[in-house]
């Protein structure tokens, strides 16, 4: 097993019904590794992420996350329910749409996962919580519940929340696409600095600014292949493909990024 | 022009409150079995198992399609010879209602849940959970809250379908008054006090529930 490739993705296959959304996806994400997922909707570029974590279970191929890999295919069983459980606790997610617990102040959401999956003791699992939390600027909204968050704050408490699991990889599936433009700086800050700590990342995204800034890797993929992929400043500047350049072709692909609030 | 007199009923009191007692004791009875059936019910239908899910819709429609009268006195009178089971009219009558209830509670439940949306769960299994974590902890609390006000509503009805025990000899409420009209000759004061008891009851009860739906909306 290598040391230096946290994830392994070799001839992924997945349908839904008829539809081929991942045809034969090869990917190696190195450890400490930021790969960037791009493409037009409909590409499988967020379906590609959600096999990561086995949100969606494919139909073929392999999955490999840390030591941890799953084959699949017609004659091979489904992992059960505990064993999924355990291999997702390793990787956080973030969504497009925040998925707060509505139900649980912002500290109770970062709890939530050490205290019932890690089994972690709650004075603990606090302690943990609220440093999370300080480290996306939002110490001050720990007892404040998601509805009276700002987009960008929510955002915030989602990726403290799956920080808090302490995990070795972190999805991020178009985290800033449901912001509003003046919110998208904040969320893209704290995941700049996260890459910058060394975590190991896949990110679907249509900020080809900040792919280019911050990812190492760049995937471009279309209708369920990946079209092009190599270092993402290269990709961006001067993509070899028709269909890269096409897709690049409607976005601004250098400049800062948006600023910081304040706050941060 | 007919002369009321209720005070005629006075006499009758206690047998008047023995039965409000059976026919509220008989709801409690029936609204906590129903809720049991109501979430096997739903988490059957919700189940990854299609023989599962079968069963339950099974059991929710022959319930919900068919007369709650019709299944007191089925109950009684045609599973004993079915089945073999001799039952007392009371438990008869608690295993109907309670059926009976239990599919309307069924649905409720089942559609609280799948109201949540699934990035809810979707999120609680990105942490790790298992799907009975995520129920417990993610979806339940929140679906909870959604179907409060149905279920009152249906226990609402439910405490009214008690009534209907009065054909099995079950001695509720409206059994009792029927006893105290062929003894007074006096049934429409009788039957007026016994709309107005099941009224005063339900009335406190349904501004209760309003006022949770109210607060439901604003937390929303």
């Amino acid at each position: 097993m290598s040391d230096t490739t946290k994830i392994e993705i070799r001839a992924l296959r997945k349908s839904f019904g008829s539809n081929e959304v991942l045809k034969n996806i090869n990917l190696d994400v190195a450890k400490g590794g930021v790969v960037a997922l791009i493409g037009p909707s409909g590409s499988g570029k967020s379906t590609l992420l959600r096999c990561i974590n086995l949100l969606v279970v494919p139909d073929g191929g392999s999955v490999r996350v840390g030591d941890t890999r799953f084959a699949f295919g017609a004659d091979t069983r489904l992992p059960d329910v505990k064993a999924l459980a355990k291999f997702r606790a390793t990787t956080g997610m973030v969504f497009q749409h925040f998925n707060l617990f509505p139900h649980m102040t912002t500290l109770q959401n970062v709890m939530e996962g050490p205290v019932t999956v890690r089994r972690m003791a709650k004075a603990d699992a606090e302690k943990l919580a609220r440093a999370q939390l300080a480290k996306v600027g939002l110490a001050e909204k720990a007892d404040q519940y998601p509805a009276t968050l700002s987009g960008g704050q929510k955002q915030r408490v989602a990726i403290a929340r799956a920080l808090a699991m302490e995990p070795d990889v972190m999805l991020f599936d178009e985290a800033t696409s449901a912001l509003d433009p003046e919110l998208v700086g904040e969320v893209l800050n704290v995941m700049q600095r996260l890459a910058s700590e060394g975590m190991t990342m896949v990110i679907v995204t249509h900020e080809i600014a900040f792919a280019r800034e911050v990812a190492d890797r760049l995937i471009f993929m279309r209708d369920g292949v990946v079209v092009e992929e190599g270092p993402a400043r290269q990709v961006i500047d001067s993509p070899q493909e028709a269909a890269t350049r096409a897709f690049l072709s409607h976005f601004h692909r250098t400049g800062a990024l948006p600023p910081a609030t304040p706050a941060l | 022009m007919y002369q009321w007199d209720f005070g005629i009923l006075w006499s009758y009191r206690w047998l008047f409150l023995n039965g409000l007692g059976v026919t509220v004791g008989f709801t409690v009875v029936i609204v906590v079995l129903g809720l049991v059936f109501g979430l096997f019910g739903a988490f059957g239908s919700l189940s990854r198992f299609r023989a599962l899910r079968l069963t339950a819709l099974a059991f929710i429609e022959a319930f919900r399609c068919t007369p709650i009268l019709v299944q007191l006195i089925w109950f009684y009178y045609a599973l004993p010879i079915l089945a073999g089971v001799e039952m007392t009219p009371i438990t008869a009558s608690a295993l109907a209602l309670s059926l009976y209830g239990g599919s309307f509670y069924s649905e409720i439940i089942r559609g609280g849940i799948i109201s949540i949306d699934k990035g809810q769960s979707e999120a609680g299994a990105a942490l790790g959970m298992t799907p009975s974590q995520s129920m417990r902890r993610i979806v339940l609390p929140q679906a909870i809250k959604r179907m409060i006000p149905a279920l009152m509503n249906q226990s609402i009805i439910q405490f009214k379908n008690t009534s209907l025990v009065s054909v099995l000899a079950v001695p509720d409420l409206v059994y009792q008054s029927q006893v105290a009209a062929h003894d007074s000759y006096r049934p429409l004061e009788t039957y007026t006090a016994v709309a107005v008891a099941y009224a005063a009851i339900l009335i406190p009860l349904t501004i209760i529930v309003r006022r949770g739906e109210k607060r439901l909306a604003v937390s929303e």
